[in-house]
């Protein structure tokens, strides 16, 4: 197998899937944020693959917008997370399938 | 020169930002509020001073500095803004700055009780920094832009106490009122963009009140009948009418009295009302254009014939009202009459001259009239006063000079020489001379109105507990008072015949001194008839109402009663009135009465086949699709149940399919 | 090759990490797994010579964001079970990653053998944070101070109404039960 940028992509985008299978399934909603930040990740590992293996790797480009990437990620993580104990505040569960206010 | 012009947008920007940073201080930063108010207002004072002396030291076109600047461009034509520094803009911005300043200062008197003190300084600040922004204006697009923010100003500000229903409704009338004249702006602004390719007024030669514009408008062919200036002058005149308070528009200024007092002083001396008298002088150029030489322009025939017809019908309501204020209101509508009369007939100088004179002793009357209200506790009906000289002897005295020079009392006081300017102007106008006789009925009326007022506040006695407890106000309110006192007897004297340096100031000239002067043109004769007429009217005035003593509230309405124009409505319009009403009721009975029934019994079978359709088609029509859309929506909201899994779920799973079917395309 | 090896050995482990963080039940062990997958990742930056990246992901990620869903968990009291594994959540799951996985076998040109170049060191990455990627550097400070300060304020408010503040107190408007007794 010579073929890394084929291997990572592949690694990647099981990854991803992971990350989605858990925040599809899982009923806590810290769990289902953690699944996201999983897809998040893997999305990342994408682009520094692409730098690394792309014909213009001196452009950067790659690595400072996974850079940018964590720095936004990490600020949905407060948020999210901020939001979670909010939520459990009142109604006194975390829940993803209680939070159901917003039916229609 | 140069160099004040590129600084000068610290005039306007200054209230402004210390608008913004006051807006979002918290309530209880009163002196914060105030000072920043303030201290913004003393800059652009002092700037507006610089600018100035700046133009006083030029002569000529070099009195006139402009700084232009391109806003955005769209396509091959770009919209340009500038400022420009005058002497027409420089006098207004010394005026306004300076009346601004002392109403600010007032106000830390007047609203120190207001729980809302930090909002109204707030507000004052974004009036006062329109208002600037809109005399340093050199486009007519960043013009209009101040022009609405001054209007958006007086509407937050009229609406001040906006729990009381009158507040918030004189509010609404000022905003619509004017905004029905700005319609009329706004359209000749376009017309004239369309027209001049330009907003710009000067801009070395290309400006649209620059001589090649003006040439070309004038002969560009005619729109009904009329030169396209001219329809452009009318247009932009409309917006001068809703915003300077003239006759069909004047509406909104009495109930704008409903705002505090310093807001009306404000509105009525320097900021709101001077707006449209100040676009009447900036577009002169323009509105003075015409084919003819030696004749006025039909535009500026308008504005005098309205400008007079105001000027009457403003004194005359002023005469019956009974509000303290009211009366004010009713007479800034006369005299924003004569500022029109004064600009059609005489030109920028002449109208000029009677707003800035106006704005001083204007101010001063409504601050006084402030500081009486403030001193009666909030009591405003001038029957309920008198004998307020004893107790509050500042606000009287100075409320008498502004009083004096609103009537044009002759040699001391400024309104006598910027009316009689005007009456000058208008006796020489070779159109007519009716608007001529109605400015001298204004001015008999106004000088009347002003005793009546002055004798049933402050003189006699007093007639309500109120009157009789009212004390003096405190140094911060009586200070603007006296200041503004001096001006109005000051501000006379730079327009006099035999020293016209306001008018040679203006248009670029030295001043000389010439007592000779006052003889040309039969100058003399009409300052004796003004005067004369004067002194009949405030003589009448004080015959009326203060020579007696009156104790008694019954002979003082007595009094009021007598006035014949009351008598003279009540004789003719009452008995006119009884007589029509005993024909309609004849042709009621006899005539009317027979063709109401029949239309009614039509009327009646008409409706009956109208509820069988009804009901039958359009009810039923209706509830069937009423009763779909609901089913289909009862439908759709079932998936919508909430459960952001479910949502992420068909999210993923429509992904899935747009990436398959991406990948089937590809291969 | 030792290259591969590592690779494979890295790989592995993170995906292993990633199912147990999806898959164990007790929430606390999820977390800990999570850790590990964010651990393996930076690993796998390290050996893409993506060095700043790399401890930039364990710096927020394994420090920050971890220590944060810890928290999280603790104040949530989310020991409480929580398995269910719903069907149709693996099946679309799976679908997407069948289609991903395609769409990576299909592309030919992924697959050719490629040179990897050398890595951009952190005087490089921090001359162009401060000169061509200054704009966004900026906005994402500032996108950060807002949400951590939105963050706050989201967790907190509860308490703060709890404290019983005079002004607020006044301003509030009466409650329904309030008026019946006020009445």
């Amino acid at each position: 197998m010579n073929a890394p940028l084929a291997q990572y992509l592949i690694f990647s985008a099981l990854l991803f899937t992971v990350g989605f299978a858990g925040a599809l399934v899982r009923r806590n909603a810290i769990l289902a944020l953690v699944g996201i930040e999983i897809m998040l990740n893997a999305a990342n590992l994408n682009f520094i693959a692409f730098w690394r293996f792309g014909p213009h790797p001196e452009a950067l480009t790659g690595v400072m917008f996974v850079i940018f990437s964590i720095a936004v990620a990490a600020a949905e993580a407060a948020v999210g997370l901020a939001l979670v104990i909010a939520i459990y505040r009142h109604r006194r569960t975390a829940q993803a399938p209680q939070f159901n206010s917003l039916r229609g | 020169m140069d160099f004040i012009v590129k600084y000068i947008w610290g005039a306007p920007l200054m209230p402004l930002a210390a608008a913004g940073v006051t807006a979002l201080l918290p309530r209880a930063r009163r002196r914060w509020a105030a000072g920043l108010a303030i201290g913004s207002m003393a800059f652009s004072f002092l700037l507006s001073l610089a600018a100035f002396t700046a133009t006083l030291s030029h002569a000529g076109h070099a009195a006139r500095a402009t700084l232009n600047f391109r806003w955005f461009d769209f396509g091959a034509s770009s919209v340009q803004l500038g400022f420009v520094i005058d002497p027409l803009s420089a006098v207004m911005l010394v005026m306004v700055t300076f009346v601004s300043l002392l109403v600010f200062i007032y106000s830390v008197g007047y609203m120190a009780h207001d729980e809302n003190f930090t909002r109204f300084f707030c507000f004052l600040a974004l009036f006062a920094s329109a208002m600037l922004g809109l005399i340093l204006a050199n486009s007519l697009l960043l013009f209009f832009m101040c022009w609405e923010l001054v209007g958006l100003a007086s509407y937050l500000l009229i609406g001040f106490w906006y729990r009381k229903p009158a507040a918030a409704a004189a509010a609404k009338k000022a905003f619509i009122t004017t905004r029905l004249g700005d319609l009329g702006f706004l359209l000749g602004i376009l017309l004239l963009y369309a027209r001049a390719g330009t907003l710009l007024f000067y801009d070395a030669g290309h400006g649209c009140l620059e001589q090649a514009a003006i040439t070309r408008l004038l002969t560009q062919g005619l729109m009904g009948g009329l030169a396209v200036s001219t329809v452009i002058s009318l247009l932009i005149f409309c917006g001068a009418i809703g915003k300077s308070g003239q006759v069909p528009l004047h509406v909104w200024l009495p109930d704008a009295m409903e705002g505090p007092t310093p807001v009306s002083a404000l509105i009525h001396a320097a900021t709101m009302v001077a707006a449209g008298v100040f676009l009447v002088a900036r577009m002169y150029p323009l509105m003075s254009a015409t084919l003819l030489p030696g004749t006025p322009s039909a535009a500026l025939q308008v504005v005098t014939w309205i400008g007079a017809l105001t000027a009457v019908f403003g004194a005359s309501l002023a005469v019956a009202q009974n509000d303290i204020k009211r009366i004010l209101a009713y007479s800034t509508v006369s005299q924003l009459g004569y500022m029109m009369m004064g600009l059609g007939v005489g030109g920028v100088a002449v109208g000029m001259f009677h707003l800035l004179c106006h704005a001083f002793f204007k101010a001063l009357l409504f601050l006084g009239a402030g500081s009486v209200i403030h001193g009666c506790a909030e009591e405003q009906d001038i029957r309920q006063m008198g004998g307020l000289s004893k107790t509050m002897p500042v606000t009287f005295v100075a409320y008498a000079i502004g009083m004096l020079s609103l009537s044009g009392v002759p040699l001391l006081f400024s309104g006598f020489w910027s009316k009689d300017a005007i009456l000058h102007a208008a006796r020489h106008w070779p159109i007519s001379q009716t608007p001529f006789l109605l400015g001298l009925i204004g001015a008999v009326l106004t000088a009347f109105y002003m005793t009546r007022q002055v004798s049933l506040v402050f003189l006699g006695a007093t007639r309500s507990e109120a009157a009789g407890q009212a004390h003096e106000s405190p140094l911060v309110m009586t200070v603007p008072l006296m200041l503004l006192a001096a001006c109005s007897v000051l501000a006379g004297f730079v327009g006099t015949p035999a020293w016209p340096w306001f008018d040679s100031y203006l248009l670029g000239e030295n001043a000389t001194f010439d007592l000779a002067r006052f003889s040309l043109d039969h100058q003399l004769s009409l300052m004796f008839l003004s005067t004369g007429l004067v002194a009949g009217a405030i003589g009448c005035g004080a015959w009326l109402y203060a020579r007696r003593r009156a104790s008694d509230p019954a002979e003082i309405n007595l009094l009021i009663r007598k006035f014949y124009i009351d008598e003279f409505y009540a004789a003719t319009v009452l008995r006119l009135n009884a007589c029509f009403a005993q024909l309609s009721d004849w042709l009621d009975r006899v005539l009317w009465q027979g063709v109401t029934h029949a239309l009614a019994a039509c009327v009646q079978f008409l409706a009956l086949v109208d509820r069988g359709a009804d009901d039958l088609l359009i009810n039923g029509g209706f509830d069937r699709a009423t009763d779909l859309l609901r089913a289909g929506g009862g439908l759709a909201s079932r998936g919508q149940n909430g459960q952001i899994q479910r949502y992420f779920r068909v999210l993923g799973f429509v992904v899935a399919v747009i990436a398959a079917l991406l990948i089937w395309e590809v291969s | 090759m030792p290259h591969e090896l590592t690779f494979l050995l890295v790989a592995g482990a993170t995906l292993g990490a990633a199912v147990a963080a999806m898959a164990l039940r007790n929430i606390v062990h999820c977390a800990l797994a999570a850790i590990g997958a964010f651990a393996g990742l930076a690993a796998l930056y390290l050996q893409l010579n993506a060095e700043f990246a790399g401890f930039a992901q364990i710096l927020v990620y394994v420090g920050a964001v971890a220590i944060l869903i810890l928290f999280a968990v603790m104040l949530t009291h989310g020991s409480e079970a929580s398995s269910s594994t719903r069907a149709s959540g693996w099946a679309v799951a799976a679908l997407l990653g069948l289609c991903l996985a395609l769409g990576v076998g299909r592309s030919p040109s992924l697959w050719r053998d490629a040179k990897p170049a050398a890595g951009a060191s952190a005087r490089q990455i921090g001359g162009a944070l401060v000169s061509e990627y200054i704009v966004p550097l900026e906005t994402v400070g500032l996108l950060l101070t807002s949400a951590l300060l939105g963050a706050v304020t989201i967790a907190l408010r509860e308490t703060e109404t709890k404290t019983s503040d005079p002004g607020i107190h006044e301003e509030r408007p009466p409650r329904a039960s309030e008026m019946v007794s006020r009445s």
